[in-house]
């Protein structure tokens, strides 16, 4: 009786996964020529528990272009622990890694997960660990495992654990709703921030991961809110006349750059310093000014301005009366900056032939290189371990959301079912 | 001490209707209820004056003659991309704007700024606010008083035509003046 239990538990924590809450998907459009070679031979123990996990490492890892999975027909054993490992076998079908594993019930009905991966070129235990998961925990506990075995066969930190927040825009009759969600990389439990029938906008991750700021004018005017993702308690930070807009916050987490505009419609960037409110302002000039990020270090906020006529990227130091710099040159239109994790790099927006595009600079030698393809892409934003940017596309007139590594060689498409999506916003490691 | 001064304007513009609109047919905006009676006055007022009315989603309706009407009758101005600059072909009707507000000091104005699909979102919000504020500039030029008139700018996220042309930007790029319902 408990079993059976036990079991229709079970079954039900699969259908809850692979049916309601698969709202994106991500498609490889183009993979790297020799990728990594995985294989992993289903796990011993709970079988339920195995396929979910078997299926969450797999498309991880796969989806990120890097490896290629070998199936279940090319694989000439099956073993479950080193010692049923004959490694001919697998150097036969050119395996790089092996990865064994058991799951087990404990008496509480959550999991034991143990796993080992194996380098099968170099005959080394590489990798172990054991972890436990409840039931509903079995997909962060797969994606966690696959970002181990990413990083310790690419050297990078990986990102199936992390999230993205996104923008979307769904007809209901002859009305749009707007929705800001959250929800894992691959799409995958999807949960609703906050819904409105008037434009939401600019969502943006506190560095704790656990707060979410955007643009809401659910109040006919725009207006700027910090959400705790969990709780769903929000306060509003922002309410001034004209513009409340592009929120950003600093990396300590004690600020937010925003944008406002004067009763005189001037756009300028100012920081609101969350503790007291107090404000300051770090920009005064008749031009827009807008879209501000921060450099990792926190000494200077990134910004789009058309003071010279055109869009354009400046970064100022983070200060009252703080040093001006503009930073392209290249092009007439270079938008919505974010800086990579270690800094060295930029993603913006840029025009190239009437199409407008993601490119990425060198904050050295300011060398710009365009990474997308499409029409009307935008909104790029940094991967945590700074190696995947993901922007918005249009696709036959719908939004959808795309990555691209920062090689330029991987590309993935992240396909939406009924929604237009966009603006989507990685996530830092740290949350919960 | 607002009211006061209110109320002395709103007298002068009756008197001043009075005495220029005599043949003037006015359709007494019936639709119109208001409970205060200030607002009625007003509404009277603006309608008596320019024969007009403002619909509850804040259209003008004219009654008046062809000429004047079709200045009026024009509330989207239209721009180029990445520019909030006016073209001279929306000076005619941005001045007959301009001097119905100047005439109607109880009438009121909200500049919708808007921008099409390309560029970035956020800039996007900037250049509609740009654009519904150099509207605002030339409303105050004709004689509008700061007071009349509010801006707000929806960027790209409210567009007329969802299609991705050249017709459908053209269109999106815009500003709309919206006449706030008087009741």
């Amino acid at each position: 009786m408990r079993r059976a239990l036990k079991l229709l538990v079970a079954i039900l924590v699969i259908a809850f996964y692979s049916s309601s809450f698969a709202q994106l998907r991500i498609e490889i459009r183009q993979g790297i020529e020799s990728p990594i070679i995985f294989a992993a031979p289903l796990f011993s123990g709970n079988p339920i528990a195995n396929a979910i996990l078997r299926d969450v490492i797999e498309s991880d890892l796969s989806n990120s272009g890097r490896f290629r999975i070998l199936n279940d027909s090319e694989m000439i054993s099956t073993p479950t622990q080193l010692s049923d490992v004959n490694l001919s076998d697998w150097r036969l079908v050119d395996t790089d890694y092996l990865l064994l594993g058991q799951t087990e019930v404990d008496n509480t009905s959550n999991y034991r997960i143990a796993f080992q991966l194996l380098d099968v070129v170099n005959n080394e235990n590489v990798l172990g660990f054991r972890m436990p998961a409840p039931p509903e925990g079995l997909r962060g506990a797969g994606h966690r495992i696959a970002d181990l075995i990413y990083e310790k066969t690419l050297g990078v930190q990986g990102i199936f654990a992390t999230r993205i927040a996104y923008v979307s825009q769904d007809q209901v009759g002859s009305d749009i709703y707007y929705q800001i969600v959250v929800a894992d990389i691959d799409g995958t439990n999807p949960v609703v921030v906050i819904g409105s029938p008037e434009p939401l906008m600019s969502p943006t991750w506190s560095p704790d991961g656990r707060r979410i700021a955007y643009v809401s004018f659910e109040n006919n005017r725009s207006e700027i809110y910090i959400q705790d993702v969990l709780t769903q308690f929000r306060e509003r930070v922002s309410s001034r006349d004209g513009i409340n807009g592009a929120p950003a916050f600093s990396p300590d987490g004690s600020k937010l750059a925003v944008t406002l505009s004067q009763p005189d419609g001037n756009l300028d960037i100012y920081m609101i310093n969350l503790e007291n409110q107090n404000l300051s302002r770090l920009t005064n000039s008749s031009s827009i000014d807008t879209e501000p990020t921060w450099s990792p270090d926190g000494d200077y906020i990134y910004f789009t301005s058309n003071r010279s006529g055109s869009p354009q990227i400046y970064r100022i130091q983070a200060e009252p009366n703080g040093e001006l710099e503009r930073i392209t040159f290249e092009g007439s239109y270079n938008s919505r900056a974010r800086i990579s994790p270690d800094g060295e790099f930029m993603v913006v927006v840029h025009e190239i032939n009437r199409n407008f595009r993601i490119a990425l600079v060198d904050l050295d030698t300011r060398i710009t290189q365009v990474l997308s393809d499409g029409q009307l892409d935008e909104s790029p934003s940094f991967a945590p371990n700074g190696d995947v940017i993901m922007f918005a596309t249009r696709e036959r007139g719908v939004g959808v959301l795309s990555s691209v590594s920062v090689d330029g060689r991987i590309f993935q498409r992240i396909a939406s079912i009924g929604s237009d999506v966009r603006e989507p916003a990685w996530s830092p490691y740290a949350f919960r | 001490m607002k009211i006061v001064k209110l109320i002395g304007i709103i007298s002068f513009s009756l008197l001043f209707q009075a005495c220029s609109s005599v043949e003037e047919t006015t359709e007494v905006v019936d639709e119109v209820v208001s409970t205060a009676e200030q607002s009625v006055v007003t509404t009277q007022a603006i309608a008596q004056r320019n024969s007009i009315t403002v619909t509850a989603d804040g259209a003008l309706v004219l009654i008046g003659t062809e000429e004047e009407g079709s200045a009026l009758s024009q509330q989207t101005i239209l721009f180029d991309f990445d520019v909030a600059q006016i073209g001279s072909d929306f000076y005619a009707s941005l001045e007959a704007h301009g001097s119905y507000l100047a005439n109607n000091p109880g009438a009121s104005i909200r500049l919708e700024g808007h921008a099409d699909e390309r560029g970035t979102r956020e800039y996007n919000i900037g250049l509609g606010e740009q654009r519904a504020q150099s509207v605002r500039q030339f409303l105050m030029l004709q004689g509008a008083f700061t007071s009349q008139i509010t801006t707000i700018s929806f960027g790209e996220e409210r567009p007329l035509s969802t299609a991705s042309n050249e017709a459908a930007y053209a269109q999106n790029r815009r500003v709309e003046l919206v006449y706030n319902s008087v009741n």
